[in-house]
């Protein structure tokens, strides 16, 4: 099983490797998988007043593939707003990385990784707003 | 330097030229069927056979006699287990082997035991080793066969078969020992060490594959195996089929160039294999080494490099050929059941690259790959969730994970 050129440019030339301050308001974390699965992703996303995502990080443990795959989410989700990256799906990765049957997993494994990242946006949003509300 | 280097020799080796001299004239100008009893064409096969027969029997200070063909180590552990389980039912039905073990031995004992006999997988210490007290104390007077391999394939740990084959004595048990890794190129003497049947392979030693030896004792005791092939009772009844003679030629050869070149080669091999270890532990922190430290076959490496998975680590180095035991790597998405069974965390066990070199193994190889290596362990760290967690204080074995 040869690597597809696609998965071999983001492992060689990877995008937005790198971390945000997980203390930021406007960031949110998401860390998904698990050592012993041999794989963990940690997904940061950074937005704007507006909710549109301005940057997006990732460090990943884990095959080429999953490398791929979060490398690929965190360019598909600049310039979205978190609503709009909700819709990614792991089948697009899928088909834009060219992954095999026993990589898909990795693709759902970067889904994963973007929900919890705009879960964790979303509760720091809420968090700000009642922090805001109750100071009435 | 030729690019890709094979670093992978625990998997297989290239034949060498001069094992492919010697059986290149077997193809076509003397092909004759070895079985062939009336005419020169059948002889001049038959004294190849029975030359490589000794060969390889000199290669573990047995007899050419007590050696039989196969078509390599996975049929030679097949008939030596299912073989040995078939003759001795009436003596007992209790076998003995370990969690380690090459498939080739698991999975028959695995059949065997859904066919009315009982196994014992006995455990290994942090090392990989078994010890010859384990081996008595799970012996019963049921107990009809022991097997425990050599060198092993993944992690490089020698076993203590000499006494292992002692205690197998003590008890009157037949004793097989798995000796794919480490025949004809370490010393080998199935008198001293009490072994009674050996597994041997072809491709591992220079030679082809397809080809593999089963040493088969026949003098105190004498054993007898069962065929699992049938259909003309060659082998001394213990393996049907024309032979291979080519390959036959090619295996022979192949043991006797390496017990003519291991007085040179073990120390060679030892100290490039030292030299890639070392170059890999004075620069990167946080790797370790998997196995025993010094009971282990000279060429192997099997090394685990926290905080980063193994594929991700091979395809850094895509021009060095090794293999992992991550389950990034493996079909079935488990990591190696080897290392799983050393008591290695998952971490370290999907963290695994084992490097193995030989014959043709070079020194400017190995310092190109300990730079290789080294990039990309330190690339993939700063890629690492689990190197930034570590670098922050974070205890990794505390951490709740939000695994799907």
């Amino acid at each position: 099983m040869a690597y597809s050129s696609k998965v071999v440019d983001h492992y060689e030339h990877p995008r937005n490797v790198g971390s945000l301050d997980k203390s930021d308001t406007r960031v949110g974390t998401g860390i998904v998988g698990a050592p012993e699965c041999g794989d963990v992703m940690k997904l940061q996303i950074k937005c704007d007043d507006k909710g549109r995502i301005v940057d997006a990080k990732f460090k990943t443990f884990g095959c080429g593939s999953a490398i791929a795959s979060s490398s690929l989410a965190t360019e598909w989700v600049k310039g979205k707003t978190v609503d709009e990256a909700l819709q990614i799906k792991n089948t697009e990765i899928v088909k834009e990385l060219s992954l095999p049957p026993v990589k898909i997993h990795c693709s759902v494994l970067a889904e994963d990784a973007i929900r919890a990242a705009i879960n964790d946006y979303k509760q720091k949003q809420n968090a700000a707003t009642e922090v805001a509300s109750s100071a009435h | 330097m030729k690019l890709p280097i094979y670093m992978d020799y625990n998997a297989t080796t290239p034949v060498d030229p001069r094992v492919l001299d010697a059986m290149l004239p077997y193809f076509q100008d003397k092909f004759g069927n070895s079985a062939s009893r009336n005419h020169e064409f059948g002889w001049v096969a038959e004294e190849a056979v029975e030359k490589a027969r000794d060969q390889v029997g000199s290669a573990i200070g047995a007899s050419g006699k007590e050696i039989i063909w196969t078509s390599g180590a996975t049929e030679s552990n097949n008939i030596a287990i299912k073989g040995v389980a078939g003759m001795y039912r009436d003596k007992g039905n209790h076998i003995i082997t370990q969690v380690i073990e090459h498939k080739a031995v698991i999975d028959p004992c695995k059949y065997l035991e859904q066919n009315g006999y009982d196994v014992t997988f006995l455990p290994v210490d942090k090392h990989g080793m078994v010890h010859p007290e384990q081996v008595r104390e799970a012996m019963t007077d049921k107990t009809i066969l022991v097997s425990i391999m050599h060198g092993n394939n993944e992690i490089g740990t020698i076993n203590p078969i000499k006494g292992i084959g002692a205690v197998c004595k003590e008890r009157d048990v037949i004793f097989h020992v798995d000796a794919c890794q480490t025949f004809a190129k370490q010393p080998i003497d199935v008198e001293d060490m009490g072994i009674d049947l050996l597994s041997a392979s072809g491709h591992k030693i220079y030679g082809p594959k397809g080809m593999g030896a089963l040493y088969v004792r026949r003098k105190r005791p004498r054993v007898r195996c069962e065929p699992i092939v049938h259909g003309g009772g060659h082998e001394r009844g213990m393996r049907s089929g024309t032979l291979n003679v080519p390959g036959i030629v090619g295996m022979g050869r192949a043991a006797e160039l390496c017990v003519e070149m291991r007085v040179e080669e073990l120390p060679r091999i030892t100290a490039l294999r030292n030299r890639l270890k070392d170059g890999l532990f004075a620069r990167l922190p946080e790797i370790f080494l998997n196995g025993h430290p010094t009971e282990r076959i000279p060429n192997n490496l099997n090394i685990s490099f926290l905080y980063v998975e193994g594929e991700s680590l091979m395809m850094g180095f895509s021009d060095i050929a090794v293999s992992s035991g991550s389950a990034c790597t493996s079909a079935s998405l488990e990591p190696s059941y080897v290392l799983k069974a050393l008591g290695l965390g998952d971490d370290l066990a999907h963290s695994s690259i084992r490097f193995s070199i030989g014959r043709f193994t070079t020194e400017q190889e190995i310092d190109y790959t300990i730079e290789r290596v080294c990039v990309a362990v330190e690339k993939l760290r700063e890629m690492s969730p689990l190197f930034e967690m570590a670098q922050e204080g974070i205890d990794l074995s505390k951490v709740q994970w939000a695994a799907h």
